[in-house]
């Protein structure tokens, strides 16, 4: 049996453990983002390179002495750095005499044979296609209860009554999630996670201010990596709305809630017609509707040097001007502070605060 | 009045200008370049642009910055792709639009938008565009383009000559070749060519080598048919055309012998150059001992720093060719 790892993102390796485990390979979990794991990618990756480059090696580094073989992530086709970590991370761990391979998934449009190759490199039962789609089917199934459940949290946080409970009793039906197998298995545990989250006390008549999260993916997605901005925000009595889920795009509310029902891409076309590669495009696209859907402000989470987060910051400032929304930009590596960043948050969320009940006099 | 059009001295200013320059003056504009970057320039810039940017970036809008109120016209290309291969960086890519949406004031712009993956005579109809902004029409453009064109390729044999593009363009306009010495050593100085060949922010780093009697191989002196027969260097191709210009540059020379020692320029906060100045330092260490330096360039490098590290490399490298023993590890960082 390959032993094998992936990166962390978020909750979602709960579902790839399973998927993998389910193909017939013996996962190493790769543990959750911390101070050692930053450590030690910082020692060894560019100094340059962008955060997630960093996390990712770190995360490598603490899971290889384990005895990994295989890593398996994802690619892409530039101009942004993220298609060449791999490569990049493959040469240093084999420089550190680490004899590991790396599964790269490229997107399966442009190339179709490698993808199916790559699929039977971690198929070592040698499973029909048939057998493959079920699982992955129900992989993808659990990855959009997880994701449900977490963006349900984000609703409830701001307007619990008790500090703390939402974040509890999340953590404990992730748990009822993760031990579900079978497809009629998961929507149940997902229903049950939904009514005990909705048991959480609420004060429904809380006055919420609605933000909306833009940026890189992967600091948008691992919340180590972003030091868990949400749940921060959300203390603060802030619904976040993420523009970024691994089963999607939010694009079901964009298209309903704008009138003309502008995808991102329209909307970005004013300030940046071009396709910069990672997610430039996107994050001036859906910080133009959140504005529109009447959201009272947008972060945007972007890693130190990442160049299409830097062209969209850029603009932003424009686009903030347009629409008047407030928009905060953080650029996160391994220096940032947690401190330095709630405090930053505060004032922003004061400033929101302002802004709408001046709005509301007016 | 003539159409005064300006072109920022910096990024792809160095391997265009010429035939941008002749483009726009064949069809009777004026053409306005914002000359060698100075203090002020620089300081504009920083001012201007956002912190996190590279210096490249800050640099070519203090370089707008020097233009806006003198010019009718900018000229800042999209240039996304040129070889059918790879694009540029994603800042190359949005350029224009950080430009209008950051600078106040800023006269219009000619942004049209080059990719040759697109269609066949995507560069013709790219000029043809930027033509027909100026209000010029068909067979003028057409004449321009075709001048514009035979200046490019004569300028690019002048740089494969060995020649620096200022040197080119100096040649290009009087026709008389300056003086060449042979010197001591020979370096490869790799790097992107705004870093390069702009004497501000590389703190005249090619005089000063060339003061120590060091000639210099940059990548544009090598013809890029060459670099592109350098096989299995990365296992994936790199995205960016100037970075993967580079990392070919560099495996094509460090297999030649006749090279003494690397220089890698790099701007700080630069994004393709960390993975491509990992992937170089890797390359140097693979091939032979050759004496291997990075030399990061910011806003505030100063003279005697530069000056220090530059002596004690080539004095470095001298001594060991006196010697002519093998030097043992490399003076990368590592």
């Amino acid at each position: 049996m390959p032993r094998i790892t992936f990166p962390h993102v978020g909750e979602s390796y709960r579902s790839f453990k399973m998927l993998m485990e389910d193909l017939g390979n013996e996962v190493i979990l790769p543990p959750r983002p911390s101070k050692r794991t930053l450590d030690l990618g910082v020692r060894y990756a560019p100094e340059f390179a962008c955060f997630p480059v960093k996390i990712l090696l770190g995360t490598y580094l603490e899971t290889c002495p384990q005895g990994v073989e295989l890593i398996i992530t994802s690619g892409g086709v530039g101009p942004c750095r993220a298609g060449h970590y791999a490569q990049l991370h493959k040469k240093i761990l084999r420089s550190l005499g680490y004899q590991v391979d790396i599964v790269v998934f490229e997107p399966p449009r442009l190339y179709p044979l490698e993808f199916l190759h790559n699929i039977q490199r971690l198929n070592p039962h040698r499973m029909s296609y048939r057998a493959i789609y079920e699982c992955i089917r129900r992989a993808w199934r659990k990855l959009q209860a997880l994701d449900n459940v977490e963006k349900l949290t984000h609703k409830i946080r701001p307007r619990e009554t008790v500090r703390g409970a939402t974040t509890r009793a999340y953590r404990r039906v992730l748990e009822w999630i993760d031990r579900a197998y079978s497809l009629a298995e998961i929507e149940e545990a997902e229903q049950s996670a939904i009514e005990e989250l909705k048991k959480v006390p609420q004060d429904p008549y809380r006055d919420v201010l609605r933000v909306g999260i833009v940026g890189e993916v992967y600091v948008l997605l691992e919340p180590a990596s972003n030091l868990e901005i949400e749940e921060t925000l959300g203390n603060l009595g802030v619904e976040v709305e993420r523009s970024l889920f691994l089963t999607g795009w939010t694009r079901d509310n964009t298209w309903a809630e704008t009138t003309e029902g502008l995808t991102v891409k329209e909307a970005a076309l004013p300030y940046l017609p071009e396709l910069l590669g990672g997610h430039g495009r996107d994050s001036i696209g859906n910080t133009v509707l959140y504005a529109k859907r009447g959201f009272d402000g947008v972060i945007q989470l972007a890693p130190f040097t990442c160049i299409p987060e830097i062209v969209a910051r850029t603009i932003l400032p424009r686009v903030s001007e347009d629409h008047s929304i407030p928009v905060l930009t953080f650029f996160l590596d391994e220096q940032t502070g947690k401190a330095g960043m709630a405090t930053r948050l505060e004032a922003f969320v004061d400033l929101m605060r302002r802004k709408k009940a001046a709005r509301r006099t007016a | 009045m003539a159409v005064r059009v300006g072109i920022p001295s910096s990024l792809l200013y160095y391997l265009y200008y010429p035939a941008w320059n002749t483009f726009f003056s064949e069809l009777g504009a004026r053409v306005i370049p914002s000359g060698n970057t100075t203090r002020e320039i620089l300081d504009l810039g920083v001012k201007e642009a956002l912190a996190d940017a590279c210096v490249p970036i800050k640099l070519y809008f203090g370089h707008v910055k020097a233009l806006v109120g003198q010019v009718d016209y900018l000229f800042i290309p999209r240039v996304v792709c040129l070889n059918r291969e790879t694009t540029y960086c994603p800042k190359f890519l949005g350029l224009p639009d950080m430009i209008l949406h950051s600078i106040k004031n800023v006269p219009p712009l000619i942004d049209v938008r080059i990719d040759v993956r697109e269609e066949r005579d995507a560069l013709f109809k790219a000029y043809r565009q930027a033509g027909q902004v100026l209000g010029a029409t068909g067979r003028v453009i057409i004449q321009a383009y075709r001048k514009a064109m035979a200046t490019e390729r004569r300028f690019f044999s002048l740089l494969r000559k060995g020649w620096s593009p200022h040197e080119a363009l100096q040649i290009l306009k009087t026709g008389s070749r300056p003086p060449k010495k042979k010197g001591r050593l020979t370096f490869a100085v790799l790097g992107y060519p705004y870093l390069v060949y702009d004497q501000y922010i590389s703190v005249g780093l090619l005089g000063r080598l060339k003061k120590m009697g060091v000639d210099v191989v940059t990548v544009e002196n090598l013809a890029p048919r060459v670099l592109y027969r350098q096989k299995d260097y990365l296992e994936k191709r790199l995205f960016w055309t100037l970075g993967d210009l580079v990392l070919r540059a560099a495996h094509y020379l460090l297999r030649r012998t006749n090279i003494d020692g690397v220089i890698h320029v790099t701007a700080f906060g630069c994004g393709p150059d960390s993975l491509v100045g990992k992937y170089l330092e890797m390359a140097v260490h693979q091939y032979r001992n050759v004496p291997f330096m990075s030399l990061s360039i910011d806003e505030h490098s100063g003279d005697a720093g530069i000056a220090t590290r530059l002596e004690a490399f080539v004095d470095m490298v001298m001594r060991k060719k006196e010697v002519g023993l093998q030097c043992p590890g490399s003076l990368s960082p590592m």
